[in-house]
């Protein structure tokens, strides 16, 4: 409608910045795993670095949203869609944070060689990114089917992290000495199990975004749970 | 609205302005000591359903009704209209104070329900003017104008007039539309101080301020035919963040209206 053009494209460039939040989070991940494997410090220091350029996204966006309440004092689906822009910058800061974790345990492991070559994680990297990329287009799309169906992925991610969990047990039996290594990789682990988490939390914003409703997505009965 | 008691109640009410449908089979619930705001586009009868509780539309020839109008129980057009009126008071857009003192404004509808002891009139107009949180600017000179008010005081001296008969129920028709923020939000917390004695119905054209000062919402709507239907009735909470239906969502979102 005329009336609210202008209104409407502020929305809709208020998104566009959260989709670009999202997409420099999906790389962050995906990358922090990747400088990890190969055991490249420069690569990881970038990354940690870049993690302010996230940050200041989050800003930017926290102030448009404030912005947005005090110029359009926003109703109903415009006021949930505001909301909920507000707190999935929140999530994929914290997502951010999770990859510059993995980034800083690559330099914390410093020179010594990794125990094994890295694949679960990377798989649970990949599989998280997909599920963060997969909300975010459930988001915009005000789509509540991708939306519930997506947190059920989160046990896949689960029982990678277990199954990590376990090898790395076994490293550590075999012998003590790989117990900080094994601990650090472990670290990494669960940081991008936490981060599959947060896409459930994006998720249930899209729920209430649509519906108006604030219900809980992440299913607790997860196949392999080790928390 | 299960624990709540109701004041006023429409039943498949309709209103008609001689062969003009204003308003369409509207049946509706407004429970005591709450506010209830009406919102709606222009034109879309606000003020004609508000008129109907103290049955100033009965004023207008031509003007006629089907369906009922239930307060407490009681049908209001097989009340006394003075008896209804003097329980359900009216504040009006425009601030309208009689060119008379405020003392006059105040003790006016006393004055006309009969009282006439001085002391007892003083009583009133303390009251009342304290009710409407106008007493501590005024108390020194009542015998001013009350057109020498400003116009946030004028509303409220508007008020305390309505007050003064000791209504029931207080409609209020876009009372801060004239006034300024400030003025604004002084009667927006009149209003809530209000509802602990008072059943206040308010139209108006304030997304805001209905959001604000209202505990229920109803939004009112018509299209070519110019007949008023009521789409929508809930809490106001709920009306304002996740509306039933889509006319009411586009209403209040400014899609249009
Ligand atoms: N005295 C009257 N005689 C004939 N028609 C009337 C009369 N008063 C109002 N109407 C018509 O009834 C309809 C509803 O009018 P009403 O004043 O109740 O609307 P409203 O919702 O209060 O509008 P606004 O927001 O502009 O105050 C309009 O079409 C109006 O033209
Ligand atoms: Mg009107």
């Amino acid at each position: 409608m005329e009336t609210r053009k202008t209104f409407d494209r502020e929305l809709q460039l208020l998104q566009d910045e959260m989709l670009a939040m999202a997409s420099m989070v999906e790389s962050a991940l995906i990358d922090a795993v990747e400088s990890l494997k190969r055991r490249d410090m420069a690569w990881s220091r970038r990354i940690m670095a870049q993690d302010h350029q996230i940050n200041k996204k989050r800003f930017a966006i926290e102030e448009e949203v404030l912005s947005l309440v005090a110029r359009r004092q926003p109703m109903a689906s415009d006021l949930r869609t505001i909301a909920s822009v507000l707190e999935i910058a929140g999530e994929l800061e914290r997502i951010g944070d999770y990859a510059k974790g993995i980034a800083k345990i690559n330099l914390l492991i410093g020179e010594q060689p990794l125990l094994k070559p890295l694949i679960d994680v990377p798989a649970m990297a990949e599989k998280a990114r997909s599920m963060l990329n997969r909300a975010m287009e459930a988001f915009v799309q005000r789509d509540t089917e991708l939306a519930r169906s997506i947190p059920q992925e989160d046990d896949d991610v689960d029982c990678l992290y277990d199954q990590v969990y376990r090898e790395l047990v076994t490293y550590i039996l075999s012998n003590p000495k790989n117990l900080e290594q094994a601990n650090y990789l472990l670290w990494a682990a669960h940081n991008l199990e936490r981060a599959a988490d947060r896409v459930t939390n994006i998720c249930e914003r899209t729920i209430f975004t649509v519906t108006g409703e604030l219900t809980e997505l992440d299913t607790d009965e997860s196949k392999c749970n080790l928390q | 609205m299960t624990a709540e008691e109701i004041k006023l109640e429409t039943r498949n009410y309709s209103m008609y302005y001689g062969n003009f449908k204003a308003l369409e089979n509207i049946t509706v619930q407004i429970p005591a000591k709450q506010v209830t705001a009406i919102i709606g586009p222009s034109g879309c009868g606000k003020s004609t359903f508000l008129r109907t509780f103290n049955r100033m539309n009965d004023l207008i020839p031509g003007a006629r009704i089907d369906g009922k109008v239930i307060m407490e129980d009681q049908d209001i057009f097989a009340m006394d209209v003075v008896d209804l009126r003097r329980r359900v008071g009216m504040v009006f857009q425009r601030p309208n104070p009689f060119p008379k003192s405020i003392f006059d404004n105040v003790s006016y509808g006393p004055r006309v329900n009969g009282i006439k002891d001085r002391n007892t009139l003083m009583e009133i107009v303390e009251r009342s003017l304290r009710g409407a949180a106008l007493w501590d600017e005024v108390k020194d000179d009542l015998n001013k104008s009350g057109l020498a008010l400003s116009g946030g005081q004028q509303q409220r001296l508007c008020i305390a007039r309505a007050l003064a008969v000791e209504p029931d129920i207080i409609l209020m028709d876009e009372p801060a539309s004239a006034l300024d923020p400030i003025a604004t939000l002084r009667i927006e917390e009149l209003i809530r101080v209000l509802k602990e004695n008072y059943t206040i119905v308010i139209v108006t054209h304030n997304m805001q301020q209905a959001a604000r000062v209202s505990d229920y919402t109803t939004f009112f709507y018509t299209d070519e035919s110019r007949t008023g239907q009521l789409v929508e009735f809930g809490e106001t909470r709920q009306i304002f963040t996740n509306p039933s239906d889509q006319r009411t969502e586009d209403y209040i979102t400014g899609r249009f209206g």
